[in-house]
């Protein structure tokens, strides 16, 4: 691994071309150093593997074939929607769910046959599982005391956690005596108290207030830094996904949808699923009127023709779909200049103010209806587009993606 | 109730349920107690009632404080001098001592099982610990001497198993009393503990184990603490019934030394003597008061952390 540092969340376009094969069949991108992108490296060895992985219980499969390769240093974001395995899969990394089938394996070790309390493993549980008969400090030495390690040592690191948690003063109460959001920080603190290979998040910050979550953030990120962690997270919060993970696992129904760094999760994403659950996107279905010389032209099914930068492995004649972020179109009161664009007209059928962005959603002439957001870049005094107006909606071939499945 | 007298606003239903249940102990418990405690500060006579002084309310305020006037402290000053009495009192609390040690051995595995059994067994396993009730109480400590017998099932039992060569004798001995004991009394030391153990949220020993404690270490270290309130229950539940008992020593001990429950039974049956009694009573009592408060203790804290 590499020695110094690493440069955190510098992320070239395209880098990873959101395939979720493994990692060591592509190569390294252009510009990026050794160990910032591991996964990205040939012959990279991960720190964690699951192989095939299952999980059933009883009738319901929690987990379908998860292969996923997870590298030292890494800060790796389980995202998907509730109840598609994304606790299963990290119970099996910490020992207390046994995979039906599938192996994983730590530093090339089968984690089979090793009971929990051997793996050098520390979970942060979904529902906290503080002690309450043990005080926030208990709590926090409490593995630190199962290392047999000196009490002076075990006060200065329970220290440590509670400064870093905030928590100082709160040492000497009882988990129920601490708000929702301080026993999610101390879960936080026992959990890191013993600095892991792994650590496992499972939600660890949803009970903060958001002040609160982006300190915990950063800070986070900082002690994955400096103690050399690495960091197996849960959330269904994309924002914290996007921010803090290096690569996002994208689970639906217990399997893995797609494998990537965050920008390709969101500018590239592999599936419709995907494309759907993380952000906002206009899907529009069509078939492949031509390829070619990194240009494709698609034919919408609701009428009109779309060109796409981008070479489709897709034959003429195919249905794909068009995967266009609200973000990424231009929104007219007259017919654009620009004719190398694509250009759809419409009108606008409801407006939507947040203060940052406004969104509008846009019945086209051909039936379809589009979202598009615009950045509020000067202050809205009056609407320069209002409800009923024509409008043109247009977007350069490179702004969006075509997906096949 | 310290926190109605804050406002008069609490409505009259709260009131009134605060009501109920202090009626129920002023008439059934506080006015016999002081009953008793008067009678335990009276003299033995031959009469009917068989002590003196009583209460005439009906001669007025000089009644009143001629009664006040004969009362005394001496059958106290008897319990405190004389071996019968302090040989007893030590005794129950031995035997009672025992028989709760024992209890909590047996039945902290059981209540343990229990609560790791299936979810769908858990209720079946409580109904059969309380099966036993469904046949009296003294038949089944008659069914004990039968066990307990020189040819009884327990002797023949160990005679075919050829673990002894002659019968042993186990009626009229201490060993019997406790055998009784534990077997009457199991069901109030499983039932708290099973009840304290069936809460333990399985997630803290999983996370004793991801904090690296194996399991005979995390049950040492989560479990038994958390069961604690429910030990301290099953305990009170067993000791102090057990300290006053009188059927189980009566019928499987022996002639020698008496449980203060004999003594009681004793003095008041066949001596007459209500006084003494009275005050044998009320010495177990204030005796016993002491874990009670202890438990109310431990119970008003675990309540602080729900
Ligand atoms: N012990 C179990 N027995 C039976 N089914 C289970 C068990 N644990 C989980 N499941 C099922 O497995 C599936 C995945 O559960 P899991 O807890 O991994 O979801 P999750 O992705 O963590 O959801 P959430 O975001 O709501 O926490 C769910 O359908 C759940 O009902
Ligand atoms: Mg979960």
């Amino acid at each position: 691994m590499n020695v110094e540092p690493p440069v955190r969340r510098v992320y070239v376009a395209g880098m990873a071309d959101g395939n979720p094969e493994p990692a060591a069949s592509r190569g390294a991108a252009p510009g990026l150093k050794p160990g910032r992108a591991p996964w990205a490296v040939p012959g990279a060895r991960p720190l964690v593997q699951f192989e095939a992985v299952v999980k059933r219980f009883g009738g319901v499969t929690a987990v379908d074939r998860v292969s996923l390769d997870i590298y030292e240093r890494e800060f790796f974001a389980l995202l998907g929607p509730s109840g598609c395995g994304k606790t299963t899969l990290l119970r099996m990394l910490a020992g207390f769910e046994i995979p039906t089938e599938g192996r994983i394996l730590l530093d090339g070790q089968d984690l089979a046959r090793v009971p929990p309390h051997k793996r050098p493993v520390n979970m942060m549980f979904q529902n906290y599982a503080l002690f309450p008969h043990l005080t926030v400090e208990g709590n926090i030495a409490f593995g630190l005391r199962q290392d047999g390690m000196a009490k002076s040592a075990i006060a200065a690191r329970v220290k440590e956690m509670l400064a870093l948690v905030k928590l100082e003063g709160y040492g000497w109460r009882k988990p129920h005596q601490l708000s929702g959001g301080q026993r999610q920080r101390v879960a936080l603190a026992r959990a890191l108290a013993k600095r892991p290979r792994v650590l496992l998040l499972d939600e660890p910050l949803s009970a903060l207030d958001r002040k609160l979550r982006e300190e915990t953030r950063f800070e986070l990120i900082d002690l994955q830094d400096n103690l050399g962690l690495t960091f197996v997270m849960v959330t269904h919060d994309q924002d914290e996904a996007m921010t803090l993970a290096d690569r996002i696992g994208v689970m639906n129904a217990g399997s893995l949808a797609q494998v990537a760094p965050p920008a390709a999760v969101y500018e590239q994403p592999n599936s419709r699923w995907v494309a759907d659950f993380v952000g906002d996107i206009n899907l529009i279905e069509g078939i492949v009127a031509s390829v070619g010389l990194g240009e494709t032209v698609i034919g919408a099914r609701a009428g009109g023709r779309l060109r796409v930068a981008q070479n489709v492995e897709a034959k003429p004649g195919a249905t794909v779909w068009l995967a266009l972020r609200p973000e990424k179109i231009q929104i007219d009161t007259q017919p654009p200049a620009a004719f190398d664009a694509n250009c759809l007209a419409g009108q606008v059928a409801d407006i939507g103010y947040l203060g940052d962005v406004s969104h509008y959603k846009v019945k086209l002439d051909n039936g379809l209806a589009l979202k598009v957001s615009i950045a509020n870049r000067v202050r809205l005094v009056e609407r320069p587009i209002g409800w009923g107006d024509r409008v043109w909606l247009s977007f350069a071939p490179e702004a969006c993606v075509v997906l096949t499945q | 109730m310290s926190d109605t007298g804050a406002s008069g606003r609490r409505s009259w239903g709260a009131r009134l349920v605060i009501l109920i249940p202090a009626l129920w102990l002023t008439v059934l418990f506080l006015v016999p107690f002081l009953i008793v405690l008067k009678i335990s500060l009276s003299q033995s006579v031959i009469a009917q009632p068989p002590y003196t002084p009583t209460l005439d309310l009906t001669g007025g305020w000089q009644a009143v404080r001629d009664f006040a006037a004969a009362l005394s402290f001496e059958n106290y000053k008897l319990l405190g001098s004389d071996w019968l009495y302090i040989v007893s009192y030590l005794r129950s609390l031995g035997i009672a001592f025992a028989a709760t040690a024992i209890l909590l051995a047996i039945g902290y595995p059981i209540a343990y099982g229990m609560a790791r059994a299936p979810r769908g067994l858990q209720p079946v396993l409580v109904m059969a610990v309380f099966l036993p009730f469904l046949t009296a109480f003294l038949i089944r400590i008659y069914a004990w001497i039968n066990i307990l017998q020189r040819e009884g099932l327990l002797n023949e039992t160990l005679l075919a198993l050829g673990l002894i060569r002659e019968p042993l004798i186990w009626l009229s001995t201490d060993t019997a009393i406790l055998i009784g004991a534990v077997y009457s009394y199991l069901p109030f030391m499983v039932l708290p503990l099973y009840a304290s153990l069936e809460k333990l949220d399985d997630s803290l020993l999983e996370a004793a184990a991801d904090l690296g404690c194996p399991a005979w270490r995390a049950f040492w270290l989560v479990t038994v603490p958390l069961s604690l309130p429910g030990a301290v229950a099953g305990a009170l539940l067993c000791f102090i019934p057990i300290v006053g008992e009188f059927v189980i020593p009566d019928l499987l001990g022996g002639s020698g030394a008496q449980m203060i429950g004999q003594t009681l039974w004793v003095e008041f049956f066949s001596n007459k003597d209500w006084p003494v009694a009275s005050a044998v009573a009320v010495v177990l009592l204030v005796a016993l008061l002491a874990p009670i408060v202890a438990y109310q203790r431990l119970q008003a804290r675990a309540l602080g952390e729900r």
